[in-house]
Formats: C-alpha cells, sequence, structure tokens
C-alpha cells in the first residue's frame, strides 16, 4: 500500500477564505463570507438543505463558480486568479451518475484528462487498466465498453477513476452516490473508503444523506442558508454533541445507532475461512472442509478475489469448481461499517458474510455473531469512543490540546492566524456562527498523533510535511478550524 | 435492464439498416421502370430530344449543382449561427432569428423564388439564394434544438475536467448534438431537391425544365418523367444522408 502511495500525490489541504457569492444584484448571497479550512489527506462532507450553497461551495474550490469576492488557497498557493482550466485539470471532479461522456468509451472517458496533460498514449493506457483495476472493474472487460453497456455503479465507479486519472492531489464529488440504489451505493461508498485508505487524496463531498456523512467523513461541515456553517467537527462529536437543534433535526431518529456506523469490519476479528481454487477439484476442497469442520469453502481466483462460496452440499454435487464470480456472494468490505455489514448479511440471509479489501481481495469471514459481539463492545465503551484521545477506526485521532498551541505558534501570522484567532475567541462571541460547538475544545487535533499510530501513519509524515511546506502551518491544515462564520 | 434496452437499440438498428438496403432497391427499381417506359414509348421528335439520356443527365447534374451549393452554403452559415445562439450572451437572439428563419420557410417557395429573379436578375444565383433561404431553417433549427439537449451535467463535467468551452463544444456539445443536427441537414437536403424544380421558372435550369417543358407544351410523357426523376433524385439524396448519419452517428449514444 505505501509503496502505491509514494508514487502518487497525496491531498493538498484547501483554504477557503472569506468567500462570498452573490447571484444578480442586491439578493441574499448564496454564499456569504465562508472561512474554511479543508484538512490534506482526509474527507469532509459537506451537508444541509437543499439551497443551503453547498453546491455552490463546492464549485467554487475547483471556480466552475468563481467566487464574487474572497481568496482560494490550495497547498498553499493562492489559485483565486490563476487560469480555471488548468486549476481544474489539477483537481478531481465527480458527479451524480458519473457524468461520462456517452459517446466516448470507458477508457477515453478516464483518459480524458491525461489527454489534455499531454500525456503519451501508452502511458495514459497503462493509467487506464491500473485505474480500473483500483474501482474493482475488469479492464479487459469494461475498457472499450461504453457507458451506456455500464449499470449505474460500474458507471460511478468509472465516473472515479476518471476523476482520479492524473492523480489529482484534490477531489470534488457532487452528490456522487444519489443515482444508484442503496446495495450499490453502500458498495461504493465502502470502496471509496478503500480507495482513500490507498490514497489519501484531499475529498470534498456533498452529500444530503446525513448517514452518508457519517460513513464517509472524517470532518462533517453542516450548512445552513447562505451556506453559514452551523457546525463542523468529527462525525462522533457532531453525533455525540449536536451543536443546536438544526443539527440534532438534520442528524434524525437514531443517532444511537448512527454510531454503530463507526465501527468499521476490518476492527472485529474475522474468522479465517477455507479456501479453494477453480482448478482444484471439489472433492479436495470439500475434505480440507471437513477437516476444518466448516460449512462452506470460497473459491478464490489468482488474485485472491472471490468467486464462489460453497456449502458441503454444493461441493458434494458439483464435478467442477466454477471459474467465473458468483455475482450474488455477500460481499462486505474491511471499510464497510458493521451496520452495512449486517445488512447485507441480513439481505443474503447467509448469516454471514466474505469480507474483500482493496480490489476485492478475500480477507476473511464475518458472522453475524461476530457482529453482535462487536456491537455488544462498541455499547460498553462507547464512553470511551468518544473520548478525546483517539480512536481505533482510522479517523482522525482528535483532541489533548498539547499539539495545539505548538501549531498556533507555527501558524504565525495571516490569515490562518485570523482564522484560530476567531475559533479560540470564545465560543459566545460567534453567536451567529449558530451557537458556536458545543464540542469546541473536543475538536481541536494535534498534530503529532496524526503522524503515527494511525493507519495512515505510514504515509503521513511525509504528506504532513508538504501540507507544513503548502500552508503556512502544517498544525493548522491539520485542523480545520471552526468557521467563523458570518461577521 | 440494460441487455432489454442493448437488444431494443440493436432492434432499431437493424430495422434502420434494413430500410438503408430497401431504399436503394426500389430507386434502382423504379428508374429501370422509367428508362424501360421512355424505351419503349412512341415519342415524338421533340421529345426523344428532350429525353435523351444525355439531356437528362445534364440536367440531373444542374439540378445537383443547385441542391449542392445551396446546401453547402446552409451549412456554413447555419451551423456557425446555431453554434453561436447557443453561446451564453447570444442566447437571447434565439428566438427572433428563429422567426426570422421561419419567415423564409414559410413563405411559398415559388414567390421567394421570384421575388428573388427580380431582385438579383434571373438565373442561377438568384434561385440558390432562394434555395438557401428556404432550407436554413431545419439545419439552424435542428442545430440548436441538437446542441440544447445535450445533458447540462455533462457539459459540467467536462468543464469540471478542465475542459476549455471551446473543448466542450467540440468534443462534447457537437458530436452529442449530431444526430439531430444531420437529421436536420437531411430534410434540408430534400426540401432542396424538391425546391430547386422551381428554379426552372426563372431560368436556374435543373430537372424543373422538364416539368416546366411537359406543362407548356402538352408533353405528358416529358412532364410525367421530368416529376419521377426529381422525386428519385430527391429519395436518393436522402439515402445518401441516411447512410451517412447512420455511418456518422457516435457510437455509445
Amino acid at each position: 500500500m505505501s509503496e502505491n502511495t509514494d508514487k502518487s500525490s497525496t491531498g493538498a489541504a484547501i483554504l477557503i477564505e472569506n468567500v462570498t457569492k452573490r447571484y444578480g444584484g442586491g439578493k441574499k448571497p448564496a454564499v456569504d463570507q465562508l472561512t474554511l479550512e479543508i484538512p490534506a489527506g482526509q474527507i469532509v462532507m459537506f451537508v444541509g438543505p437543499s439551497g443551503c450553497g453547498k453546491t455552490t461551495t463546492l464549485k467554487m474550490i475547483n471556480r466552475l463558480i468563481e467566487p464574487t469576492e474572497g481568496r482560494l488557497i490550495i497547498n498553499g498557493e493562492d489559485v483565486t486568479d490563476i487560469n480555471g482550466d488548468k486549476l481544474r485539470r489539477k483537481i478531481g471532479y465527480v458527479i451524480q451518475a458519473g457524468g461520462l461522456l456517452p459517446h466516448l468509451t470507458v477508457a477515453a472517458n478516464i483518459g480524458l484528462v491525461p489527454k489534455m496533460l499531454g500525456w503519451d498514449k501508452s502511458r495514459i493506457a497503462e493509467r487506464v487498466d491500473e485505474l480500473l483495476d483500483l474501482v474493482s472493474l475488469d479492464a479487459d472487460t469494461y475498457r472499450d465498453r461504453y457507458p451506456k453497456e455500464l449499470s449505474g455503479g460500474q458507471q460511478q465507479r468509472v465516473g472515479v477513476a476518471r476523476a482520479l486519472a492524473a492523480d489529482p492531489p484534490v477531489l470534488l464529488m457532487d452528490e456522487p452516490f444519489g443515482a444508484v440504489d442503496p446495495i450499490t451505493r453502500q458498495r461504493l461508498q465502502d470502496e471509496l473508503i478503500n480507495i482513500q485508505a490507498e490514497l489519501h487524496k484531499t475529498i470534498v463531498c456533498v452529500t444530503h444523506d446525513f448517514d452518508e456523512a457519517v460513513k464517509l467523513g472524517d470532518w462533517i461541515a453542516v450548512f445552513d442558508e447562505g451556506a453559514r456553517i452551523v457546525q463542523y467537527d468529527t462525525p462522533e462529536q457532531i453525533l455525540a454533541n449536536p451543536a443546536n437543534e438544526f443539527v440534532e433535526n438534520f442528524i434524525g431518529s437514531g443517532a444511537g445507532l448512527k454510531q454503530l456506523n463507526f465501527a468499521r469490519v476490518k476492527d472485529v476479528d474475522m474468522r479465517p475461512g477455507v479456501i479453494g481454487r477453480p482448478e482444484q477439484k471439489p472433492a479436495e476442497v470439500l475434505e480440507l472442509v471437513t477437516l476444518a469442520e466448516r460449512r462452506n469453502a470460497v473459491i478464490l481466483d489468482q488474485r485472491d478475489r472471490p468467486l464462489a462460496w460453497l456449502s458441503r452440499e454444493q461441493l458434494k454435487r458439483m464435478t467442477e469448481l466454477p471459474k467465473t464470480r458468483d455475482e450474488n456472494l455477500p460481499l462486505v468490505s474491511t471499510g464497510s461499517t458493521l451496520n452495512d455489514a449486517l445488512d447485507s448479511m441480513l439481505q443474503a440471509s447467509t448469516g454471514s458474510a466474505i469480507v474483500v479489501g482493496n480490489r476485492d481481495q478475500f480477507q476473511g469471514l464475518i458472522s453475524v455473531e461476530t457482529v453482535m459481539n462487536a456491537i455488544r463492545e462498541l455499547r460498553e465503551n462507547a464512553s470511551r469512543q468518544q473520548a478525546p484521545v483517539g480512536n481505533n477506526t482510522g479517523e482522525i485521532p482528535r483532541v489533548n490540546g498539547h499539539g495545539d498551541d505548538a501549531a498556533e505558534d507555527e501558524a504565525g501570522a495571516g490569515s490562518h492566524a485570523a482564522v484560530r484567532t476567531g475559533r479560540h475567541a470564545a465560543p459566545g462571541d460567534q453567536a451567529p456562527s449558530a451557537g458556536g460547538s458545543a464540542a469546541e475544545p473536543a475538536s481541536a487535533s494535534a498534530e503529532p498523533e496524526t503522524t503515527s499510530g494511525t493507519p495512515w501513519a505510514g504515509t503521513r509524515p511525509e504528506q504532513g510535511s508538504s501540507a507544513a511546506d503548502g500552508t503556512p502551518s502544517g498544525g493548522a491544515a491539520e485542523n480545520p478550524d471552526r468557521p467563523e462564520g458570518r461577521p | 435492464m440494460s441487455t432489454a434496452s442493448d437488444s431494443a437499440a440493436l432492434d432499431t438498428g437493424r430495422r434502420q439498416w434494413t430500410g438503408l438496403i430497401v431504399q436503394p432497391i426500389v430507386i434502382l427499381l423504379a428508374l429501370g421502370a422509367v428508362a424501360l417506359w421512355i424505351s419503349n414509348a412512341d415519342l415524338t421528335d421533340t421529345e426523344r430530344v428532350t429525353l435523351s439520356v444525355s439531356y437528362l443527365w445534364g440536367l440531373t447534374l444542374e439540378h445537383l449543382k443547385l441542391t449542392v451549393v445551396a446546401a453547402v452554403i446552409v451549412l456554413v452559415l447555419a451551423i456557425p449561427l446555431g453554434i453561436l445562439l447557443t453561446r451564453g450572451p447570444f442566447r437571447r437572439y434565439t428566438t427572433p432569428v428563429m422567426a426570422i428563419a421561419n419567415i423564409g420557410q414559410s413563405a411559398p417557395a415559388i414567390g421567394l423564388v421570384v421575388l428573388f429573379a427580380f431582385w438579383l436578375g434571373f438565373g442561377f444565383e438568384a434561385t440558390v439564394v432562394a434555395l438557401i433561404l428556404y432550407a436554413f431553417l431545419p439545419v439552424l433549427g435542428n442545430t440548436i434544438v441538437g446542441l440544447r439537449g445535450v445533458d447540462g451535467r455533462l457539459i459540467e463535467a467536462g468543464r469540471g475536467m478542465g475542459m476549455s468551452a471551446a473543448a466542450v463544444l467540440f468534443k462534447i456539445e457537437l458530436p452529442l448534438a449530431l444526430p439531430v443536427m444531420l437529421a436536420g441537414i437531411r430534410t434540408a437536403l430534400v426540401l432542396l431537391v424538391g425546391t430547386a424544380t422551381l428554379g426552372a421558372f426563372i431560368d436556374g435550369g435543373g430537372l424543373g425544365l422538364l416539368i416546366t417543358t411537359g406543362v407548356n407544351l402538352a408533353l405528358d410523357k416529358v412532364l410525367i418523367t421530368g416529376s419521377l426523376l426529381v422525386a428519385l433524385l430527391a429519395l436518393t439524396i436522402d439515402w445518401i444522408a441516411r447512410l451517412f448519419e447512420q455511418v456518422a452517428r457516435p457510437r455509445g449514444l
């Protein structure tokens, strides 16, 4: 994983500084003096009611919509006035239903940006295959297909691959999974989590689905009309301490249940499965299953992707193991939440499911009992989960204050200082920003924490330093400030 | 789901190809019948001269020249105008321009032809100008409709990837609008072949001469031959245009 990250560029921090967007004359601005910091290499979810300006804000990051006032700083560079087309080639953009060009093949769609950047043909072809593999589509099968020959989920995957084509540090997603059915959506979300675990892009994603925000986001920004930030914090904190009634309403019912979304499949104990290969004889595999006192065997292809899941009875009946993939396999990904895993198992009525990791590689098996145990543990440890020190899920380790001061010093003068001062001012001063945030102190993340001990640790150091080069303060970049909200 | 729509698409595709094969056969059979009929008919001297192969061929070429010259000018003018009228600031002129184009289309063709003859003098140029006015609307209209029909999200996706406005126009909008635009061009061509007949009234030449001669001199065989040839020429042009549509239609649509 880390060797992959070495050659690809990881995320860049984004600073939206005092940005206003006004349409027409004297009307109320769509985005009203918004200041927002998006930490490098993390997923920030924009949620809010429709028409609140979250999409406008997103589109101002790649300047599809030009801000009326304010600055836009990406990776320390002021990009407010540079050529918009050139800027957008360096920012991945994913829209609902993929936005694939119907008259171009999958390969041509993915190759669009590299072609604009002047890559040679063989390099583009290589990259296309690499990306199709990354989004779990077989390159030989799908490369030359046209979008209409793909399912909605596959189109969306190609859309993500296209956005990643030129390896941009930043990825913008505008309700990416809004147009697919719930089961496909869940798989796509899982895949995005896996991809992010591998690539560490800075991802900004607009959604109207709070559950999606909780599932995907390292940070969630809750918007109200005029792109006013009501709360900007980790999903855990927002669920545990919603800033006000507006946020509470937005979370909807079952906040407690939603917290189950924080435990992921990779955090629980998976059982190893009995593995068979298509070229083996069914009898051989059956013997292994019997020997291991198990009921089923998983058949994997050469690249360890599950093809089928066969019971003893099925094995007895078969003369040859299947070589093609059973499309109805109950698959969950290591990045899936336990909630999703449970859903999949219930839907498949199997009582257990196959866990796959990056590129659909087999990881193990998970059963309902495993999930139930984990949920019980989770409940017992609920208070610990919300403790500020951090967690075991790969989210940002949080709070403890001490690193924050150092970051503060580094931040020095300039806009960051202004932002940070705003944040550190008494929360009461910021009444217009919707009552500030109950979770204020808890949100201060600490730089030292992020560079060690997390699943991202392998790649974080160099990324951290690049963020430090880019912005006045790496610490600031790691720390989405509570935005000032309105003046 | 996708297989159903695939097979449906395949089905319509097959039907279109069948039509494309049947049409030229019908045209050739009809042409053969006309030839057979003329060669066996009892002709007067005038008729024999008028219906000789070389004379008919000459008229057909004249007719085609009128059509092609007018068509090329229409394409060169109407398509860029249509593109312009779908670009941001010019969008508001769409309605007035379409209204003017509509006048050209709805004015009786014969009236247009004669009017332009009095203005520009009798002959080829006047005919071509009248024809251009007449065929302008379908091309302009379909260019605008086709471009407007392109899914705005695809345009945004293009811009979002960093394509310039021009790149979006040439790589996304025009390819996607092409089927509708081609249908408009085909309509215009067929209109042109038919209307070019009226060129004979103002000395513009073409197969219309057979019809005017036939009417003026009461030569029924000449009149009938002329009408049939114009109809067959229109069908041939229509077939060629259809063939082109089929080939040029971007795959994947």
